[in-house]
């Protein structure tokens, strides 16, 4: 069985399970956000039980409007609040939270082994750290947190192999954004992605973290890796319970294997209006930039802030460009502190702001107007995704995003 | 199950974004949502749809975010069936879950246009176009998920199950 079929087999009490079968399974952690707790809620209070089956295993991060931008959003903050409290489940209040897929695995709730599932769609970020995690709406993730349990269909698996060693400032962005490109934004539809080869060994679980969260990009109900000893090494000093790192058998069936020679990958970028529309940044032309975001729940690590501060460091964002850069969580931000990244931020003329979803998503904290294009780390640059439906996102690492703010057009760290 | 309506056409990966902007969603009251439905990609769309409306499109339709408020917006805008060629892994999860019917024919969305009246009958999978004098086939609702979009979604189809397991 591949990693998917053999945790979700053990989850569903199977020693074996195939593409295609329905199963039952039981959940180690179910989410859920700001924008999507409120109707899990009130779906929760329909089914008539009083208490989550397990409040250990229930989590809510407001991350997604949070500081609260409006009074809607701090009402429904306020309810997820109420809920989270009376039922006594995990909950960061303002201080404590990050973005939901940032600190879930910081805080070592996502560990090998593990089912997850989330009303979000990123919740495949975990795939990272070999659990089984996966986006579902918030009816799902009512009736999970009623009863420990949701059904689900076994994915195929697609496996992705990456050879060769990576050259200088590309990253797990660069190649989940090339994938992507390569198989279509339904390339990888209902199936879970596992990602492996020489060049994954080598990838700190940043990157990782990057590319099993933009899984969903390509259409797929996971993205999943093996749990190595770069995984060990940053899931051993947070982990409180126990885990079981999941290999795949080597006689494992997938749908499609797919290789690439990664030494050959270029930095990439994605053109509007879709993540797949992605060009080596050689090929990018002259595209000139209104405003630069580097954070999000796909690059708002701490590597990430190390990279992009390497590259501002005595340099200066373009005059009447913006660039906003937001850590993941309070952790890293206070890393950023403590390191002098956020010096060298301020210094370059960026600012820095809170851990939130915000912009990503066009909540608030950087939207743009009619006509204006941004360069983000983000992982959507749908039609009206950051603003304005005339204005444009090209999603790329922070490597790019960070030379791009100090041009004022998109382009490499090469070019500085 | 007999739905009725003119059609709304789209093209291919009509994401979430599209159905409801992000901008939106500090409410979840699904007719306050279903006022801002299509609104990035057809801003007209609120205005001309009418109560049994059908909504088609090509490929991959509702990719994107997880928000149930994106098939909830569509069918509180009047929308009684979406058909594509094929949808979003959340979004057809969520779709049956709140009791929005849902359909794969990769005929009758090609052949189909806007203002086309069509006919569907969930229980035997078929969809007429009206209009146009065609029929298609796609794969029929089992019973149990009748009775669900009957129920109005996955949360009244257990309750009402729950009922009758304790009369």
């Amino acid at each position: 069985m591949t990693i998917a079929e053999k945790i979700l087999a053990t989850h569903c009490g199977k020693t074996r399970v195939s593409p295609g079968e329905l199963i039952n399974v039981r959940v180690d952690l179910v989410l859920s956000n700001d924008i999507t707790a409120p109707i899990a809620i009130k779906e929760f209070n329909r089914i008539g039980v009083k208490k989550v089956f397990d409040p250990n295993k229930v989590v809510m991060v407001p991350d997604h409007f949070i500081p609260n931008k409006d009074i809607a959003s701090a009402e429904q903050a306020k309810m997820m609040r109420d809920f989270a409290l009376s039922q006594g489940i995990i909950y960061f209040e303002v201080g404590e939270m990050g973005i939901e897929h940032v600190i879930l695995p910081e805080k070592g709730l996502v560990l090998p082994g593990d089912v997850v599932i989330g009303a979000d769609s990123h919740t495949c970020t975990y795939g990272a750290v070999n659990a089984f995690a996966t986006g579902m709406g918030s009816t799902d993730i009512a009736t999970a947190m009623a009863t420990g349990e949701i059904w689900m269909k076994v994915p195929p698996t697609i496996k992705f192999v990456y050879h060769g060693q990576l050259q200088k400032w590309v990253g797990g962005k660069d190649l989940i954004l090339h994938t992507i490109g390569n198989i279509g934004v339904d390339g990888a539809l209902y199936a879970a992605m596992q990602f492996e080869g020489e060049a994954i060994d080598s990838l700190p679980i940043d990157g990782r973290l990057s590319m099993a969260n933009m899984a969903i990009e390509a259409g797929g109900k996971a993205g999943l890796f093996r749990a190595d000893q770069t995984t060990l090494d940053y899931i051993k000093p947070r982990a409180t319970r126990s885990y079981t790192v999941v290999d795949p058998d080597p006689d494992a069936e997938y749908a499609q294997t797919i290789e690439y020679d990664a030494s050959k990958i270029e930095p990439q970028v994605a053109f509007p209006h879709l993540p797949s529309n992605t060009r080596p940044i050689n090929q990018v032309g002259n595209v000139e930039i209104d405003q630069a975001v580097i954070g999000s729940c796909t690059n708002g690590r701490l590597s990430d802030l190390i990279v992009a501060a390497e590259i501002l460091k005595g340099r200066k964002v373009a005059k009447n460009k913006r660039c906003i850069i937001i850590p993941g969580s309070q952790e890293i931000y206070l890393q950023a502190l403590k390191m002098g990244l956020l010096e060298t931020f301020i210094n370059a003329g960026a600012v820095v702001s809170t851990p939130t979803c915000g912009p990503c998503l066009g909540g608030y904290m950087g939207i743009l107007a009619d006509g204006e294009r941004c360069i983000s780390t983000t992982n959507r640059n749908f039609v009206g995704r950051m603003g304005h439906t005339k204005s444009e996102v090209y999603l790329a690492s922070p490597a790019i995003a960070a030379a791009s703010a100090v041009l004022g057009r998109i382009c490499g760290p090469e070019e500085l | 199950m007999k739905l009725s309506g003119k059609v709304h056409k789209y093209g291919a990966n009509v994401d979430t974004d599209a159905i409801i902007p992000a901008r939106y969603l500090n409410v979840s009251d699904p007719a306050e949502l279903a006022k801002h439905c299509m609104e990035d990609i057809d801003a007209e769309f609120i205005n001309k749809v009418e109560p049994g409306d059908i909504i088609v499109a090509t490929t991959n339709f509702g990719s994107g975010s997880s928000r149930e408020h994106a098939p909830l917006a569509i069918k509180a805008s009047g929308i009684s069936c979406v058909i594509a060629h094929s949808f979003a892994r959340i979004f057809y999860r969520n779709s049956m879950n709140i009791g929005l019917p849902i359909l794969e024919c990769i005929e009758a969305a090609e052949k189909s246009d806007s203002g086309d009246i069509l006919e569907v009958e969930l229980a035997t999978g078929e969809i007429n176009n009206v209009t146009k004098n065609l029929s298609f086939k796609a794969k029929p609702y089992p019973e149990f998920m009748l009775e669900l979009i009957s129920a109005g979604g996955l949360i009244e189809h257990t309750k009402q199950k729950l009922r009758v397991g304790e009369q």
